[in-house]
């Protein structure tokens, strides 16, 4: 069982790349140990900034940071960032084209029994309706270093949120990745759920029970929400009698909503939305909170199976 | 009338065009602030329209974005484009010339007009110059009302938590906003209390209308080690036009043609008071008026008579006789 969360794996990359490029720098508003960015900050203290708990301050800076040449990182809990910060993302990020990677910390449902004010449940829906804007969910872990590495190579503001658990492995060093696209995990005639996040070990392992009830789904990891690899959705839709989507979030404006979007535009076929209910989300671990909703792998399946057999 | 206060009149003039040929605009608030960008783009800030990518260069942000057609006028004085085309376009179907700062127009830094932001990007290109050992300064001009957005505190506490002393915010301090005196809206007391708790070295400007008092103010700011500064300009919205002075409708009023003429006459008026020209004018020939006054009101007065005129120093040929009478009763 893998122990390396998506962050770390941020951090790597960050303290690699910052190696050779001082131009890298981080910000942090309070979160540099719940961001895993503790090592960045003390192997570059010059190239770190500590905002403090004020997050529309982080974002503001971060813009005027990079406007000036820097390659930022802002990291910040996505339920903070996406939502109290949103002036600032969407004005000195978004419409001023700043080259900022928002990185929303503890996505989704990550703090459990925390509570509402720290789920981060409308982040895509949020950070998608911005002009210029990117959306990226990475799965694992060594699919999110390969996405930062591509990150820090361009220079374009972009959203990226990951979960404070460890996910299951998916891929190994060797992942071929490229931006703005997504990964065909699997192809099946009979139904294709596309996840997102830490969603898509749940998707997959749902392929695999669907498999022994003899249903053959295919799996497609979409770790880009925006722009959406839109070809692959299609391709899919045209090769499965039923497309799903499993998603950490609400059922308003996230992966489900693209993608019907795109399936009614192009190629209208039956779309089974599994997300977050449009409501309070129970208190617990993650791994309860999805067994609850249906949206751990054998919820999955099941929601899979009666869609398309009725039963 | 010194240098910069005869460009901060020749800006006024252009204020007035841009607002009347577009009927948009913030024009009371252009006129209050214009005084502070003119002694920063013209005495001040080391910018030019060669370098607008110069690393080296000064960072200016509009954080009281509304206020761009002022920010427009500067940066085509100072040659960043061609100014008519502003004046021309400004708030018109399609133009780059839009009601708030963007980067399609050359010499903007950022976009910007939701208010309360400057201070906080601000922070972060004045960080960018400290971590990269450039001397350049960044200044940040905003609006008492503005003051009332909580992100401003969030951005000064930054400021003085890392002692940026490249960081230079105005407040031009017109004391209206939209809906009335600024007091009564929302106090936020005492600003120059407010920016030294937060560790700025704060400048008040008596009359922020004043380019000489505005000069020795941004000189004291660039002396100041250790703290970022704050220059506290006590402005006059409306600032040079009689019937708009101190008058709460002309946040963003827009002028009939009667009042257009007006503003035009006030500030011709002032110029040629100030520049002491003594002229005695007789219908179509205007002796020892400064060049700017005839460029002014040829521009003016003809554009909208509609006459093919071809204009000569002190010569209108075939200009309407409202044009002359116009110009009589300036200079008598």
């Amino acid at each position: 069982m893998n122990k390396v969360t998506n962050r770390q794996a941020v951090c790597d990359i960050l303290m690699t790349a910052a190696l050779n490029d001082r131009n890298i720098v981080v910000l942090c508003s309070d979160s540099r140990g719940s961001a895993s960015l503790k090592p960045f900050a003390e192997q570059y203290p010059e190239q770190f900034v500590e905002v403090g708990i004020a997050e529309q301050n982080l974002v503001s800076i971060a813009a005027g940071l990079a406007a000036c040449g820097k390659k930022v990182i802002a990291a910040s809990p996505a339920s903070f960032l996406s939502t109290r910060s949103y002036e600032q993302v969407k004005i000195d990020v978004a419409y001023s084209r700043t080259n900022v990677i928002l990185l929303g910390i503890s996505g989704g449902i990550s703090y459990g029994a925390l509570g509402m004010t720290h789920h981060s449940a409308q982040d895509i829906a949020a950070l998608a309706a911005l002009p210029d804007m990117r959306v990226y969910l990475p799965s694992d872990r060594f699919q999110t270093a390969k996405l930062m590495e591509a990150l820090l190579r361009d220079e374009k503001p972009a959203y990226v949120r990951v979960s404070r658990s460890a996910a299951e492995d998916i891929y190994d060093e060797n992942l071929d990745f490229e931006l703005d696209r997504s990964h065909i995990l699997s192809e099946g005639p009979d139904a294709t759920i596309v996840a997102c996040g830490e969603m898509v070990p749940y998707a997959a392992k749902a392929a695999e029970i669907l498999k022994e009830a003899g249903i053959r789904a295919g799996v497609i990891d979409m770790y880009c929400l925006k722009p959406l690899d839109e070809k692959a959705v299609l391709k899919a839709a045209r090769r499965s009698r039923l497309i799903a989507t499993a998603e950490e979030h609400s059922p308003y404006g996230g992966l489900g909503s693209l993608v019907a979007q795109a399936l009614s535009a192009h190629c209208p076929k039956k779309l089974l939305a599994i997300a977050l209910p449009d409501g309070h989300i129970i208190a617990g671990e993650n791994k309860e909170v999805f067994a609850h909703y249906g949206m751990d792998a054998e919820g999955i399946a099941a929601r899979v199976k009666q869609a398309l057999t009725g039963v | 009338m010194d240098q910069l206060t005869r460009i901060a009149y020749k800006l006024r003039r252009d204020i007035i065009e841009m607002a009347h040929n577009s009927s948009a605009g913030h024009v009371g608030g252009d006129l209050s602030v214009i005084d502070i960008l003119a002694v920063l783009y013209f005495d001040v800030m080391n910018v030019s329209p060669e370098r607008v990518r110069d690393p080296d260069r000064d960072r200016f942000l509009l954080s009281k974005g509304h206020c761009a057609g002022a920010l427009y006028c500067a940066l085509g004085e100072k040659g960043f484009f061609d100014k008519q085309e502003a004046l021309l376009t400004f708030g018109t179907f399609g133009t780059r010339f839009i009601g708030h700062p963007n980067t399609d127009v050359p010499g903007v830094e950022i976009n910007s007009g939701s208010l309360g932001h400057g201070i906080s990007v601000g922070v972060g290109m004045a960080l960018a110059a400290k971590m990269d050992g450039r001397t350049y300064r960044t200044y940040v001009v905003l609006g008492d009302g503005e003051m009332a957005e909580g992100s401003n505190y969030e951005g000064m506490m930054a400021a003085g938590h890392y002692r940026l002393d490249n960081l230079c915010a105005t407040v031009d301090c017109n004391r209206l906003q939209i809906s009335g005196q600024t007091k009564n809206v929302m106090d936020s007391g005492s600003l120059a209390d407010k920016f030294r708790d937060f560790g700025w070295n704060v400048i008040e400007v008596e009359n922020g209308n004043n380019c000489s008092q505005l000069s020795k103010a941004y000189r004291r700011a660039g002396d100041c080690k250790g703290k970022p500064s704050a220059v506290i300009a006590y402005t006059l919205k409306g600032k040079g036009v009689s019937f708009m002075e101190n008058q709460v409708s002309w946040h963003h009023g827009v002028m009939n043609d009667e009042q257009y003429r007006q503003a035009v006459r006030e500030l011709s008026e002032v110029s040629l008071r100030e520049t002491g020209a003594e002229t005695c004018p007789k219908a179509g020939r205007f002796q020892n008026a400064p060049p700017d006054f005839f460029r002014v009101q040829s521009e003016v007065s003809l554009r909208e008579t509609g006459a093919e005129t071809c204009l000569k120093a002190g010569r209108f040929q075939n200009a309407p006789p409202e044009l002359f009478r116009v110009q009589e009763e300036l200079l008598t």
